[in-house]
């Protein structure tokens, strides 16, 4: 007992060493985050430390938002009372295009409304339970010190009201969900959220917050079948989602919805699970997260790729935007983002930044098990500078080869493109329409919103005018002849003249 | 005083046995007595005959797997409707809306109705009677010389589909009272009877509303549903239902746990009720 004091002190000490050298080596603009700094390598002392005594001023109601946004930071020095009134409702929501779902939410959405407090605070929780609503409701938030975290005291029939009190004694990033039985079905209904508990200093400002929460849904349909779905209780517990989704549904951070940010923004995310069962293996592809506020707590981590966020757990991610495009937020346990629904964007404006991405390049070293036999390719070379000459054929061969090299990244090998995100170019009453529009995609890129077979798409697409009008006429000349495509041909030609014709957007090559 | 004894009910396990409220006057109970008999053969056009039997009940009485013993009874085939309540409430003004008292009714008592007389144009005659309180629906069935059902006798009458007395181990069975569930509340209510009736001749028990039991107030679900162990055996815990006999019956358990969130006066939109008489003897 003695010995662990000891120890545990000398540990104190060294820290406390540390972050004093380390403060000495700040530079003059770290220094107005010394307090937040310190503190993070500093032990905040837990819940014993969490009571700043009796509420200050007149009771605030307390403000709530709707993913993904985050109601603004606290800008108080004292603790205060916060009244929160959350209402449950039993709604039916699309979950996907065409696909309705009886979802059970926390202020009418998925994931739940954001709950901001300051540690310290004395929160008097009001749960009301909407008058339509089937089943009885409460709540467990993981940021409550006492039983059941409010889940024994809030057990509220529907069209009736229950109230509990708290004090918020830890800092962090909590998850809240109901805790009905049977309570993997209420959470499998969506009933979840997160509640920020901040740090009486605040958080550090940074210039964009968003609230993502991952949950999965398991429908007794398969993934994307139309209609009105329902829970399916067999495969919940065989843990075999259906859904894996950012923000209750799959169309929530995509397309219109996506996350926006300018470059040399500070993001923050404030990242829950509410599960019920799978565990997030939480990436954006093309970031790395400076920060990471491991499980929602107080220490973090260093440049991170993927974050692990357990069900019913938290982080906070933290990152800084240097080049535009769009960033794609997945669960990195990949099916789920690819073939479940896992996937949200964050589109990031602003100039090129030539020095630190150059954009696409084309290297054939690098395409690894899609490079093909470029024969075909030197084949069509070889017979124009010969006879002047290539056939429909030629073109075709030495099309699909460029295609996997360029293209099918996003439009995927078999033309499928990937929905709400990347359109298909197989069967695509959009690309099939006009040719000479689909020639000047490729040479300028396509940005905005275009509607492809009746699904809206909003993504980015660079220009390929790197390519040579050789390779563009046979990449649109096997598009146009592969995936059941009706056929047609494009010629260098065709391509000269669109390229002559063409303005070039600004940082396009050639 | 009659509320705190109901609440005082609630917090303690008290065994399935019918709770004899102070609803009633001693006058009301010898009336009740007299017309049991009378009302036997008049209880056949509005009420089908269910059991004697046994089953294993999702709540144990005591020992887990413990047979449950139901004595026959008679359910009314289906719930009351608005017109059958309305009645009610025409030759008994005191549970009227506006006269109702207070402690017997929450706000929401009949607020569906236009008027306390009255059921409007948006209420059809044949929809169950909803936004009713236990005592309001103890105190029709009584009128009637009749009882609210237990919770054992509602859920062995429940097991039932259409052709088997028990039906529960038919994943069919279950999806469809989960589609129940997965309907948003806020739909307009089908009329009482549309749906194929069960086995006994029951209709709705599942599918349409919530309904009253008479000892709903004895099923003794925690308010967090996961706690688990302590004194009281009955509680369970939701994630495992640990004292739940038959854990994948949680269709049933969601409606346990439906019922143990209500208070006696407590009145909401998607629970009504419908009425049960014992089996005496000499009269089936």
């Amino acid at each position: 007992m003695k010995n662990r004091k000891l120890s545990s002190s000398a540990a104190i000490g060294v820290v406390l060493c540390l972050s004093f050298s380390l403060i000495s080596c700040d530079t003059p603009s770290r220094n107005n985050t010394n307090l937040a700094q310190e503190r993070i390598l500093m032990e905040t002392g837990g819940s014993a430390a969490g009571d700043f005594g009796p509420p200050v001023g007149e009771p605030i109601i307390a403000t709530l938002t709707s993913a993904p946004d985050v109601p603004p930071p606290i800008d108080r020095n004292t603790p205060a009372k916060l009244i929160v009134n959350l209402e449950v409702r039993e709604l039916e929501m699309p979950i996907s295009e065409g696909v309705m779902y009886t979802f059970w939410t926390f202020g009418g959405t998925v994931p739940g409304s954001f709950i901001r407090v300051r540690q310290g605070d004395t929160i008097e929780f009001h749960l009301a339970n909407h008058p339509s609503s089937k089943m009885p409701h409460n709540i467990d938030l993981h940021a409550v010190t006492g039983s059941g975290g409010g889940a024994s005291s809030s057990f509220t029939a529907p069209g009736h009201e229950s109230q509990f009190t708290f004090k918020a004694l830890n800092q962090g990033l909590f998850v809240y969900h109901c805790a009905t039985a049977p309570v993997g079905m209420h959470i499998a209904n969506g009933m979840y959220g997160l509640i920020l508990v901040e740090p009486p200093e605040g958080l550090p400002p940074v210039d964009r917050e968003y609230y993502v929460m991952q949950g999965e849904f398991y429908t007794v349909g398969k993934y994307r079948e139309k209609g009105h779905q329902e829970f399916d209780m067999q495969k919940a517990i065989e843990e075999n989602a259906t859904y894996v989704l950012f923000n209750g549904s799959e169309g929530a951070l995509v397309g219109d919805n996506a996350l926006r940010a300018n470059v040399g923004d500070t993001i923050r995310l404030f990242v829950g699970n509410g599960g019920p069962n799978l565990v997030s293996s939480f990436h954006v592809i093309g970031e790395i997260f400076d920060k990471v506020f491991t499980e929602g707590g107080t220490h973090y981590q260093e440049n991170v790729q993927t974050t692990l966020v357990p069900a019913g757990g938290s982080a906070i991610t933290e990152f800084r935007v240097e080049v535009p495009g769009t960033l794609v937020i997945v669960d990195h346990s990949i099916f789920r983002a690819f073939n479940k629904g896992a996937l949200g964007m964050i589109k990031v404006d602003g100039p090129e930044n030539l020095a630190v991405y150059t954009g696409k390049e084309v290297d054939s070293v690098y395409l690894g098990d899609k490079v093909k036999d470029l024969t075909a390719v030197a084949e069509v070379a070889t017979a124009y500078s010969t006879t002047g000459e290539v056939t429909i054929a030629q073109q075709i061969a030495a099309g699909e080869v460029l295609f996997a090299g360029t293209c099918s990244v996003c439009h995927q090998l078999d033309g499928s493109g990937l929905a709400t995100v990347f359109p298909p170019l197989a069967g695509a009453d959009f690309f099939l329409a006009d040719t000479t529009r689909a020639i000047d995609i490729a040479l300028n890129g396509l940005m905005g919103p275009v509607t492809v077979n009746g699904q809206s798409y909003d993504s980015v697409m660079p220009p390929m005018s790197q390519l040579n009008d050789d390779e563009i006429a046979n990449i649109l000349t096997y598009s146009l002849n592969s995936w059941g495509n009706d056929g047609g041909r494009v010629t260098r030609e065709d391509v000269a003249e669109r390229r002559a014709s063409t303005e070039r957007p600004p940082g396009a090559a050639h | 005083m009659l509320r705190s004894a109901v609440r005082r009910q609630k917090g303690h396990p008290v065994r399935l046995t019918s709770l004899k409220h102070k609803v009633s006057t001693v006058c009301m109970i010898v009336l009740v007595c007299c017309t049991v008999f009378a009302a036997a053969s008049e209880f056949q056009d509005r009420m089908a005959a269910v059991g004697p039997g046994e089953f294993h009940s999702v709540i144990p009485e005591g020992e887990k797997n413990e047979v449950i013993d139901v004595p026959g009874f008679l359910l009314d085939r289906r719930p009351v409707t608005n017109r059958e309540f309305l009645d009610f409430s025409d030759d008994n003004p005191q549970w009227q809306r506006s006269n109702a008292f207070r402690l017997f009714v929450d706000a929401s008592y009949l607020s569906h109705w236009l008027t306390a007389t009255e059921l409007g144009p948006n209420v059809a005659e044949d929809q169950p009677v909803i936004h009713v309180s236990w005592f309001a629906a103890t105190a029709y069935c009584e009128a009637l010389g009749a009882r609210l059902p237990r919770w054992y006798e509602w859920e062995y009458a429940a097991a039932a589909d259409a052709t088997r007395a028990d039906a529960r181990d038919d994943p069919l069975w279950r999806q469809q009272i989960l589609n129940w569930y997965a309907t948003p509340g806020s739909k307009p209510l089908s009329f009482v009877g549309q749906r194929t009736a069960n086995f006994y001749g029951v209709h709705d028990l599942h599918g349409l509303v919530w309904e009253w039991v008479d000892d709903y107030n004895a099923l003794l679900v925690s308010d967090d549903n996961r706690e688990q162990g302590g004194a009281d055996k009955i509680k369970f815990c939701g994630a495992g239902a640990i004292s739940m006999e038959r854990k994948e019956d949680y269709a049933v358990l969601m409606r346990v746990a439906m019922l143990s969130s209500l208070e006696a006066a407590y009145t909401t939109r998607n629970l009504g009720f419908r009425c049960a008489a014992d089996i005496l003897e000499g009269t089936q």
